[in-house]
């Protein structure tokens, strides 16, 4: 193991179905569960760990259960635009079912002055981030390639080829360090980026080139892996022969491994490698462990490669149970909170049909705009062509958007 | 960087003025030399760049005098080295990438095509990538494979990117300017086999003529020959061997190939009624074919013989000693001029 994290009481077995076999004598696989850092079992007991405690004392009632409810607005957002999609008012969607623990965990660590590079389905970094959610659909309903600025949250666009915006990532970090907002022990300047990305990603090269240009630049960057088992079809097995996080000590970058459905645990790692970044200590690599509940995307179709026995060994360690039943424990789960948690998640529900629904058709021009950022000759003389033939049907008495037949 | 125990940058050296005879390396250097000094934000970036110089020597005394955060030598990966400038951009910062040779941009093609010129789009205007990418390309220089291409068009094939190219030390200096001042991301190739030419230029001209527009740099009546680029020289001297054999060719220079200029193009074809195209990629798909098409629909009536091309064939790029088989030649182009005014 490369972790540098205590390895007692991991309290998560080996899921049947799940390819771990390894003889003794080899090194543990991708799919490993030795060594992950945890806090709260999946009963919700909570564990202590001489490394980690410290980091995590400040969280109070109050803070765990902002966590529990961003958590469970969050999965009401993913649960009601999946319904969007089926109801064709989405053209795909890509959950992040079952990683609200390592989303919401990390993102809680996050400074206002941080920068997140996300792959595509962290709704729940986003959502903590400040963002609208329904933005996030503006991509999945079609009428984007974006949604948002980036500038007002620290947020950048989600990326669909995979792994290329750690690099992107790393550049922005590089840029922090020129700036000189790193290492000044001044939590109003230094700042760091924390990119997202999947098992899958760590195949491509562009990941591995972030990791090099990373290491060698010493930039105040956390890699975060959520390690969600499953790239669309294949399993991590398919990525990689020893766990994800063993890739980053070869360059020279510090790895933990992290139970990815444990909120505390993954708040604390990410608080550390933060520390660690702010303070001018370089690049952290965090797996946060943990399991695709739902599809790849609503084009996907888990049945055909995964057990239903698996998904039920996950639905038993679903995260937002965990901080559920730790809060229940300590009896810091009142009912009032529940009853307005669910009014909120109805409200939230609500909203975001409402909103997807009143997300209006840009108009087929709008396709012109904003290729570069200053004029460019092909496009102005073909934007002119287009608008003299969509005013062509209005000549011949006809509605624009039609057709000559 | 924060740890990179760079020289600090030496004293710097009286700026070179007025007009001088410099080489076509020289004039970028001198370019990027001013790009450096007008804007801190300005970064250099690439393989070899720094106390090397670049393998071509175009960077060369830029890190001396600017410090290594500013010229930076990358680990040996281009699309790392485009993907941290697009991340650097996003932070304010204008990088101007080097990358070695032609052959070896596609490490980097991901990021350039499917991230770099699609930013601004994506974002409804709201971010801006002023990335330069500098690409050493073209032939005739005896190198062994992957060292001599001119994979030009695959950009200009790319919408958000602006391409250029320069074609002589003037050109070269002015445009590398522009090119590192404009807001869009620019494909910025260098036609190496002419980096030791020589030309004056006037070094305290202020850069302002713009990326776009194609040029006439020499005026004709007889025949339009477009080219770009190392074939700018090709064509001038074809020209020249022309008007001994009596006849007038109209040399155009494109600069840029997107966007592409075809009104300068089409308003001389209008006048001569016959054109050439002239380029070392393959023709198959290439820079010809989309102004032949532009040329055909726009002057159609005037034209007294079809658009040809002179260009690289559908062959990998051959092995260096019969490379100038592969290259248009004055001969090669004489013969396509001579087989527009039989037709």
């Amino acid at each position: 193991m490369s972790t540098n994290a205590t390895a007692d009481a991991t309290g998560v077995d080996t899921p049947d179905g799940i390819q771990n076999a390894q003889a003794p004598t080899q090194p543990a696989g991708p799919l490993s569960t030795e060594g992950l850092v945890q806090l709260l079992t999946p009963g919700g007991e909570r564990v202590h760990d001489e490394r980690y405690d410290g980091l995590v004392a400040h969280l109070d009632a109050d803070a765990l259960r902002a966590m529990y409810r961003d958590m469970v607005l969050v999965r009401r957002f993913d649960n009601e635009a999946t319904s969007l999609q089926r109801q064709g008012e989405l053209a795909l969607f890509a959950q992040s079912l079952g990683q609200e623990a390592a989303q919401i965990g990390s993102a809680y660590a996050l400074s206002p002055l941080d920068h997140v590079f996300p792959s595509y389905r962290e709704h729940g970094v986003a959502h903590v981030r400040g963002l609208e959610l329904t933005d996030l659909l503006r991509l999945f309903r079609g009428v984007d390639h974006g949604g948002w600025d980036p500038a007002d949250h620290g947020f950048h666009l989600y990326t669909l080829v995979i792994g290329s915006h750690t690099l992107h990532a790393t550049g922005y970090a590089m840029g922090i360090q020129r700036d000189g907002a790193v290492g000044t022990g001044d939590p109003t300047r230094d700042a760091a980026v924390v990119t997202y990305f999947g098992d899958g990603a760590t195949a491509q090269g562009d990941v591995s080139e972030a990791l090099t240009f990373a290491a060698v630049n010493e930039a105040p960057i956390v890699f975060f892996c959520q390690n969600n088992q499953w790239a669309i079809s294949e399993s991590t097995t398919h990525q990689a022969r020893v766990p994800i996080a063993n890739r980053a000590p070869g360059v020279g970058i510090p790895a933990v491994r992290v139970d990815g459905n444990d909120v505390l645990a993954t708040y604390a790692v990410t608080q550390e490698a933060l520390q660690r970044a702010h303070s001018g200590g370089g690049p952290s690599f965090i797996e946060a462990f943990t399991y695709r509940m739902g599809a790849h995307t609503t084009s996907d179709d888990p049945s055909r490669y995964r057990s239903s026995e698996q998904e039920e060994y996950w639905r038993q360690r679903d995260p937002i149970d965990r901080l559920r039943l730790h809060l229940e424990s300590i009896g810091e789960l009142p009912a009032d909170f529940v009853e307005k948690l669910d009014a909120e998640g109805e409200a939230l529900g609500e909203h975001v049909r409402t909103t997807v629904r009143g997300m209006g058709r840009p108009s087929p021009a709008s396709m012109f705009e904003h290729v570069y950022a200053t004029p460019h000759s092909v496009v102005e003389s073909e934007r002119a062509w287009f608008q003299g033939y969509e005013s062509s049907f209005l000549e011949h008495g006809h509605h624009g958007e039609g057709s000559h037949r | 960087m924060s740890t990179t125990t760079a020289a600090a940058p030496a004293a710097q050296a009286p700026v070179p003025a007025g007009t001088q005879k410099i080489t076509f390396a020289k004039a970028i250097n001198l370019g990027l030399r001013r790009a450096l000094a007008d804007d801190d934000k300005t970064l250099l970036m690439g393989e070899d760049i720094g106390k090397l110089g670049g393998v071509f020597r175009v960077t060369d005394g830029l890190q001396a005098e600017f410090g290594a955060k500013r010229v930076v030598d990358t680990p040996l990966a281009e699309s790392g080295i485009v993907g941290t400038a697009i991340g650097l951009a996003l932070r304010g910062y204008r990088p101007v990438c080097e990358i070695q040779f032609d052959g070896f941009v596609f490490p980097a093609f991901d990021q350039i095509t499917t991230q770099l010129s699609k930013m601004h789009y994506r974002s409804r205007g709201r971010l801006t990538l002023p990335v330069v990418i500098r690409v050493p390309y073209g032939g005739g220089i005896g190198a062994i494979e992957h060292h001599s291409e001119s994979p030009e068009a695959l950009f200009a094939h790319t919408a958000g990117l602006r391409v250029v190219t320069p074609s002589s030390p003037a050109q070269a200096y002015a445009m590398i300017q522009e090119a590192v001042a404009s807001p869009d991301p620019v494909m910025f190739f260098e036609p190496k086999g002419r980096y030791w030419e020589k030309g004056d230029v006037d070094l305290d001209a202020p850069a302002g003529n713009g990326l776009d527009g194609a040029r006439i740099v020499r005026a004709g009546t007889d025949v339009t020959l477009v080219a770009y680029g190392p074939t700018v020289q090709t064509a001038l001297k074809s020209a020249e061997t022309a008007a001994a054999e009596g006849t007038s060719i109209e040399v155009i220079d494109l600069r840029a190939l997107s966007p592409l200029d075809t009104a300068t193009v089409a308003a001389s074809v209008q006048r001569t009624g016959r054109c050439v195209v002239v380029h070392e990629a393959p023709v198959l798909y290439g820079t010809g074919a989309e102004v032949a098409a532009r040329i055909t629909e726009e002057c159609f009536y005037h034209l007294q013989a079809p658009v040809l091309r002179v260009g690289g064939f559908h062959v990998p790029y051959p092995v260096a000693k019969i490379e100038h088989d592969y290259l248009p030649s004055v001969d090669r182009v004489l013969d396509a001029v001579d087989r527009s005014l039989a037709f």
